[in-house]
């Protein structure tokens, strides 16, 4: 008899037309998981990486060792930002499916992540988002019109119409660009917060990446140099449980979570309910002062579920059951902190609904002032002549010969444009 | 004044540049402690301390990717990838981040990160320490390629390119780390002590990016060269007797197409030779901008002089260098066009 090897070829647990399954994943009671000392080493906080770090208990209660005790005040605060990117995101789908942008990607279900992580952080701490982390800009008040000017490449775009929608960037409110090639920025954040440390400064940085790009060379590279030097930086990943079509399993989350290559390198792993404000914050709030003290990296699994589409590219109806965000242990990040402060007696759904409104109204508000700076088809354009710059802090002869062929190329067409 | 072979040139540079600019910082693979594989960083680590001249893991990728970062926060890093042929899990790095940084951000974030890399053939080093990859990067917008021929240009290319604004990659052909290889490889060697170029001033100066240098004038052909090809086309117009100019153009992008054009218009006639492979080569497109540029001066063929299509055979090194029998051949026909 042979023996033959087998391929073992990960799938999800449900595909359209079944029942969603989320029996494969493995959580912990809100409160359960101890909380080491910030300056514990790696080896006695193990169990970091394979539990799971929550909060809110299923009477909305914030309950154990992990619990950050967040004024209500700041509560709200985290509410109205994940409420924001909520209403934000579905605006800007809306307007992309009216073919007024050429794209976009909404962060639906996982909120909690980009603004609970921002504000646990200092806002002279350096960012290096991921395309899922608008978050990020409206945690630090980045102005919605500017990022909606980006989305529309219009005269007021940040990125002179050479990015794709998305991929905003604020260099003094200390957010970075966003590339489009996946976990770039790991190994970048890594070298920013080295030089943070060489500088003698107390500014740390944070990168974060979906669970399908740790398979990218990058996070590796960021994790080992993380390691090797104990750089001030907090990685994350956001386990989002799909990167477009490839369930999580495919990156290789199947036998082990993506916290636990933390310990491997070294490197602290948590593993956290990502749809838990207070985890999310408490966890954060902790390896921010881990990395400030000179205690180096820490890797923070967010466990979450993209409930939207990829993009508005993609359609999951292909690739899983329809509603299954329905289904997802983890619940609603923004319900779930809505019914925290219900309970506390800080928040009522009367107050919620208003919220939404006046938010809403803000975001429309918002849309018709960017498109004021110029849309796809009317209104103000950039000039293309600007394409030129940039390439170089000093435009090189070439560029500037090239730049006179397209001025003459554009002198034509208006010539052919104009009626005789 | 000093005589410097190209390694204690490059050093010199450093040296410099350390002791002037505190965010000059040095890093890669062996470059500290140890002072690099080729002892271009020897003693700098013992003289600006460890965290300024940096061992990192090998991990190119990951070397090129920290040092973005460390630009973003005000950091000039100058990175040695340990041979040009390592610079591939580094591309990423390269040319979606390094070169579109401050593209993508319209200005608002850079990175100045120099990018050494020895290059070439001629040691022994078969088909992964041997490669010349210039032509891969000049392909990609946004960062400058050099690559010097002597010590004097060495030093002061590298002190331009670490204080440019831009992200440089500095190409160093390791055939003439220790004297002017001309492609006779049976002749005893000779030091750079014996060449003009050998003598450089200890202190800063710099030769400015993008300027080529005519090294011989001539009325008859215009050979253009760079890096080790210089001395070996050097050796071949000694050979053929003709009255040809010698172009160094020292940075490849972006280029110096004044330079290189007005002695083609001159003498009617152009070999371009690199060591790198031909198809694709950044020889095709000095061949187009000439062509394009002074077509109607033109008395031949251009002709290029390449390594072959081949990687760079270990057995073979000889065969496969474009020496000077294979330069002065290609100049006797142009000579010889009717």
């Amino acid at each position: 008899m042979t023996r033959v090897s087998r391929l073992h070829i990960p799938r999800p647990p449900a595909r359209p037309g079944q029942t969603p399954d989320f029996s494969y994943l493995q959580t912990s009671p809100a409160g359960a998981m101890a909380q080491p000392e910030v300056m514990a080493a790696f080896t006695d906080m193990e169990y970091l990486a394979t539990g799971l770090v929550r909060v809110l208990d299923d009477q909305h209660v914030a309950v154990g060792p992990w619990n950050p005790h967040l004024e209500p005040d700041e509560l709200q605060v985290g509410l109205r930002h994940m409420l924001l990117t909520r209403l934000f995101d579905q605006r800007m789908q809306t307007i992309q499916r009216q073919g007024r942008i050429s794209f976009y990607l909404r962060s639906l279900g996982e909120e909690a992540v980009s603004i609970s992580q921002a504000m646990a952080l200092r806002p002279d701490d350096m960012l290096f988002p991921g395309y899922r982390n608008q978050g990020l800009h409206i945690a630090r008040g980045h102005s919605l019109v500017d990022l909606m000017c980006q989305c529309l490449s219009n005269t007021r775009d940040m990125c002179k119409g050479r990015q794709m929608p998305i991929m905003y960037h604020w260099q003094s409110g200390n957010i970075f660009s966003i590339s489009g090639n996946l976990a770039t920025q790991y190994p970048q954040a890594v070298g920013w917060a080295m030089a943070s440390a060489l500088k003698g400064e107390d500014r740390i940085a944070a990168a974060w990446t979906g669970e399908g790009s740790t398979a990218e060379a990058d996070f590796h590279y960021g994790m080992t140099f993380a390691a090797v030097y104990r750089a001030p930086v907090i990685l994350n990943i956001v386990n989002n449980q799909w990167a477009i079509s490839s369930f999580q399993g495919l990156a290789g989350g199947e036998q082990r979570s993506f916290a636990a290559r933390g310990p491997g390198y070294g490197i602290p792993g948590i593993r956290v309910d990502g749809n838990d404000f207070l985890a999310l914050h408490a966890v954060t709030t902790w390896a921010a002062e881990r990395a400030r003290r000179g205690g180096g990296p820490t890797l923070i699994e967010s466990v979450t579920y993209r409930a939207a589409a990829h993009s508005t590219s993609d359609d999951p109806a292909r690739y899983r059951p329809k509603d299954d965000w329905q289904a997802w242990p983890l619940g609603d990040p923004i319900e779930r902190l809505k019914q925290h402060l219900i309970a506390l007696g800080e928040w009522s759904a009367q107050r919620h609904e208003q919220l939404a409104r006046e938010l809403d109204a803000h975001v429309a508000e918002c849309w018709k002032q960017a498109q004021n700076a110029g849309t796809m088809t009317e209104g103000p354009r950039l000039d293309p002549r600007t394409m030129f710059e940039d390439v170089f802090a000093t435009m090189p002869p070439h560029l500037l010969r090239q730049r006179q062929q397209l001025d003459q190329e554009l002198v034509a067409a208006t010539k052919d444009a104009t009626p005789t | 004044m000093p005589q410097m072979n190209m390694i204690q040139a490059i050093n010199s540079a450093l040296d410099v540049m350390l002791e002037r600019d505190a965010n000059v910082v040095l890093m890669g693979q062996d470059v500290g402690y140890f002072g690099g594989v080729f002892r271009c960083t020897d003693g700098l680590q013992r003289k600006y301390g460890e965290p300024r001249v940096l061992d990192t893991p090998i991990a190119e990728g990951g070397i090129v990717g920290a040092a973005i970062g460390m630009g973003v926060h005000g950091l000039k890093p100058v990175v040695e990838i340990q041979f040009a042929d390592y610079a591939y899990p580094a591309f990423d790095q390269i040319v979606s981040e390094l070169a579109r940084l401050r593209y993508r951000t319209a200005g608002e974030f850079h990175a100045a990160v120099t990018v050494r890399m020895p290059c070439g053939g001629g040691i022994r080093g078969g088909q992964t320490h041997s490669q010349s990859p210039e032509g891969i990067f000049t392909h990609v917008c946004g960062i400058k390629v050099v690559m010097p021929s002597n010590p004097y240009d060495a030093k002061g290319l590298l002190i331009s390119a670490i204080e440019d604004a831009d992200p440089v990659i500095f190409f160093e052909p390791k055939r003439i780390y220790s004297g002017p290889f001309d492609g006779e490889h049976e002749k005893a060697a000779v030091p750079w002590s014996a060449h003009p170029k050998g003598d450089v001033p200890a202190g800063h100066y710099s030769v400015p990016l993008s300027r080529a240098e005519i090294v011989r004038s001539g009325s008859q052909v215009t050979v253009v060269a760079y890096g080790t090809m210089v001395h070996v086309a050097q050796a071949a117009v000694a050979r053929s007797g003709v009255d040809a100019e010698i172009i160094d153009l020292r940075t490849l992008a972006p280029l110096d197409t004044d330079t290189l054009c007005a002695s083609v218009n001159r003498t009617g006639r152009c070999v371009i030779v690199h060591e790198a492979t031909r198809f694709s080569g950044f020889g095709a497109e000095l061949s187009a901008t000439v062509q394009e540029t002074c077509f109607w001066n033109l008395l031949a063929p251009i002709e290029r002089v390449t390594g072959w299509d081949t990687p760079y055979p270990h057995a073979f090194e000889w065969e496969y260098f474009p020496g000077p029998d294979r330069v002065a051949a290609a100049i006797s026909r142009v000579m010889e066009a009717p």
